[in-house]
């Protein structure tokens, strides 16, 4: 009964095989949980709305570690985002064959580069010069982190673009660049904003590189050219340290962050099925 | 001028990569200049005495990433053949959306469950069994504090194991049909097919997906931090606190005081650089032999 035996092989490692994706998905499920429950109990209004308290007072809240990433994302953005898409319009249109190249195989190299390392980057050309701890230089980190992702969205995305689209807007007369910022970026928009939310939820659950650079802050900021309080960098401070209300503070930071970024992958995928089906 | 200034907007990217490996490479040199080599192979790190040595830190950082290889690969690729071959196709889009997600949390907030759910456990259930049953084993002696190599290698298996499924999977579906199919007519079940037709092509792509896993592995900073336990020395045991490279730096460079101390840090990071740039490398040459595209779920 040879043929017994394959199917018997067949039918188990099927099953070993699905439970390996069950044992993958098993702790999300168990990190959400946790999540929600430790959380929930944690979030009112006043995490949002309060600073941090002094050690030992209980309650507070995280304000300004909220002000603060969407500073440092918003920082992070202005420097990322044009950089970004006008490079991967480049990289897209470029009939050079060796510079598009040379510069998606850095983008690659630089996305796999750890954030950490990025981290120091900063601190040695903006924080160093500086003197001192600044919003300024954690979003040059951020912004960093992003270029690369940012770039090969667009350039993926503008390729998409039908060309005949683009040669009938041409010969039509219409100059390039007007081609290129009237029909082909609204045409692969829909594209476009997912490779920014993206990045945007990558960049937003950052800690390593805001370390050295941002600092952390339990104040409000006063300025761009100082140290700035970040959601990670709170959460990670408070869940090293020894007390109690904090870990209940560092729980429920954690689950604003994920909502945060949850919802930024959401408004990704949704933008792109809604529209970005046609252009296939 | 448009043209100009999108060849300007790319070549931005050039001039960073550049300007990050010129200005580490610049502020690692003195601590070059002190220790050479033996950088590598001595194992003191003492920031009083100014001499420094990363041998633990390159230890604690390759065992937690084989480590977490270890548990990682078997799960993911086989979560990645269930994906492509093996489920049926409405079960697929739920689970790939879940998996997408577990990309999308972010390090900081494993290191939190790590912490206070991963530790405890590991600590009163997981190392206790352990070591009443292999403790005869080094790997399995000492106390068990919870934090330490072996939750380090567990919290990154979790975390890396989204990437190695995502790329294996986009891997397996660039396999061409007519493989599956002409292993199907020759009377293979589902699973010979996969392991002689679909398994056997993909090989250089699915070590390709693992290896890219490795670099995130190497890199991965706050999570570890948190649950590694900080202590710079190499011990058999993976109940014992250790130490990465990654983990060295998120804790001690802002409060490095002296400059031979922030050079030595600033080497360590020059260090991690070189390797998971020429392990991304490889990564990428091997997946993109087999023509899958590497999609990225977050990176």
């Amino acid at each position: 009964m040879k043929g017994g035996l394959r199917r018997v092989v067949n039918r188990m490692m099927a099953c070993l095989t699905a439970f390996a994706a069950l044992l993958v998905v098993l702790p999300l499920i168990l990190i959400l949980a946790f999540l929600v429950y430790q959380g929930a109990s944690a979030v009112n209004l006043d995490f949002f709305t309060q600073l941090p308290k002094p050690v030992g007072e209980p309650g507070g809240g995280m304000a300004n570690a909220i002000v603060g990433s969407l500073t440092l994302v918003g920082l992070a953005s202005c420097l990322g985002l044009p950089l970004g898409i006008l490079g991967g319009v480049y990289l897209a249109e470029s009939r050079d064959r060796r510079l598009p190249w040379i510069i998606r195989f850095l983008a690659d190299v630089l996305n796999g580069v750890p954030s950490i390392v990025i981290g120091i980057f900063a601190y040695t050309i903006v924080v160093l010069p500086m003197r001192r701890f600044s919003a300024l230089a954690g979003g040059f980190a951020l912004a960093v982190i992003m270029l690369p992702i940012v770039l090969r969205t667009t350039e993926e995305l503008v390729r998409l673009v039908p060309a005949s689209l683009r040669e009938a807007a041409l010969a039509l007369g219409i100059p390039e660049w007007k081609v290129m910022l009237r029909v082909v970026l609204p045409t692969a928009r829909a594209g476009i904003i997912t490779g920014v939310m993206v990045s945007v939820a990558r960049i937003a659950g950052e800690t390593a590189p805001l370390l050295f650079t941002a600092f952390g802050n339990r104040f409000w900021h006063h300025g761009l050219l100082q140290p700035i309080a970040a959601l990670p960098l709170q959460i990670f401070a408070y869940a090293i340290a020894p007390y109690d209300d904090w870990h209940r503070q560092a729980w429920a930071g954690a689950l604003v962050l994920i909502v945060m970024i949850f919802s930024a992958s959401l408004v990704a995928r949704i933008v792109t099925r809604g529209r970005f089906s046609g252009l296939r | 001028m448009f043209r100009l200034l999108i060849r300007a907007s790319a070549l931005a990217l050039l001039v960073i990569v550049l300007g990050l490996v010129v200005v580490m490479i610049m502020a690692a040199l003195s601590s070059i200049r002190a220790f050479g080599w033996w950088f590598l192979f001595t194992s003191i790190w003492d920031p009083v005495a100014e001499h420094f040595g990363a041998l633990p830190l390159i230890y604690g950082t390759i065992v937690s990433s084989v480590l977490a290889l270890l548990i990682a690969v078997p799960l993911g690729i086989g979560a990645a053949v269930f994906l492509s071959e093996v489920a049926p196709p409405w079960i697929r889009p739920p689970i790939s959306f879940l998996i997408e997600l577990l990309a999308a949390v972010p390090s900081v907030v494993y290191g939190l469950w790590g912490i206070f759910v991963l530790a405890p456990w590991l600590r009163t259930q997981v190392q206790p069994a352990l070591g009443a049953t292999l403790g005869f084993l080094p790997l399995f002696q000492g106390p068990p504090y919870g934090v330490g190599m072996l939750a380090a290698g567990l919290i990154l298996a979790i975390m890396v194991v989204p990437f190695i499924i995502a790329v294996s999977r986009e891997v397996l579906l660039a396999v061409p049909d007519a493989q599956r199919e002409a292993a199907l007519a020759l009377g293979a079940t589902r699973w010979e097919v996969t392991r002689l037709a679909v398994l056997r092509y993909a090989r250089s792509g699915l070590i390709g997906a693992i290896l890219l896993g490795l670099g995130r592995a190497l890199g991965e900073t706050m999570a570890v931090t948190m649950v590694i336990g900080n202590r710079a020395e190499i011990s058999a045991s993976l109940f014992a606190p250790s130490y990465t490279m990654a983990s060295m730096i998120a804790n001690e460079f802002a409060e490095a005081t002296s400059d031979l101390y922030l050079s030595a840090l600033v080497e360590v990071g020059l260090l991690l650089f070189v390797v998971t740039v020429i392990v991304n490398a490889l990564a990428r040459l091997l997946v993109w032999s087999v023509g899958g595209a590497v999609k990225e779920v977050r990176e």
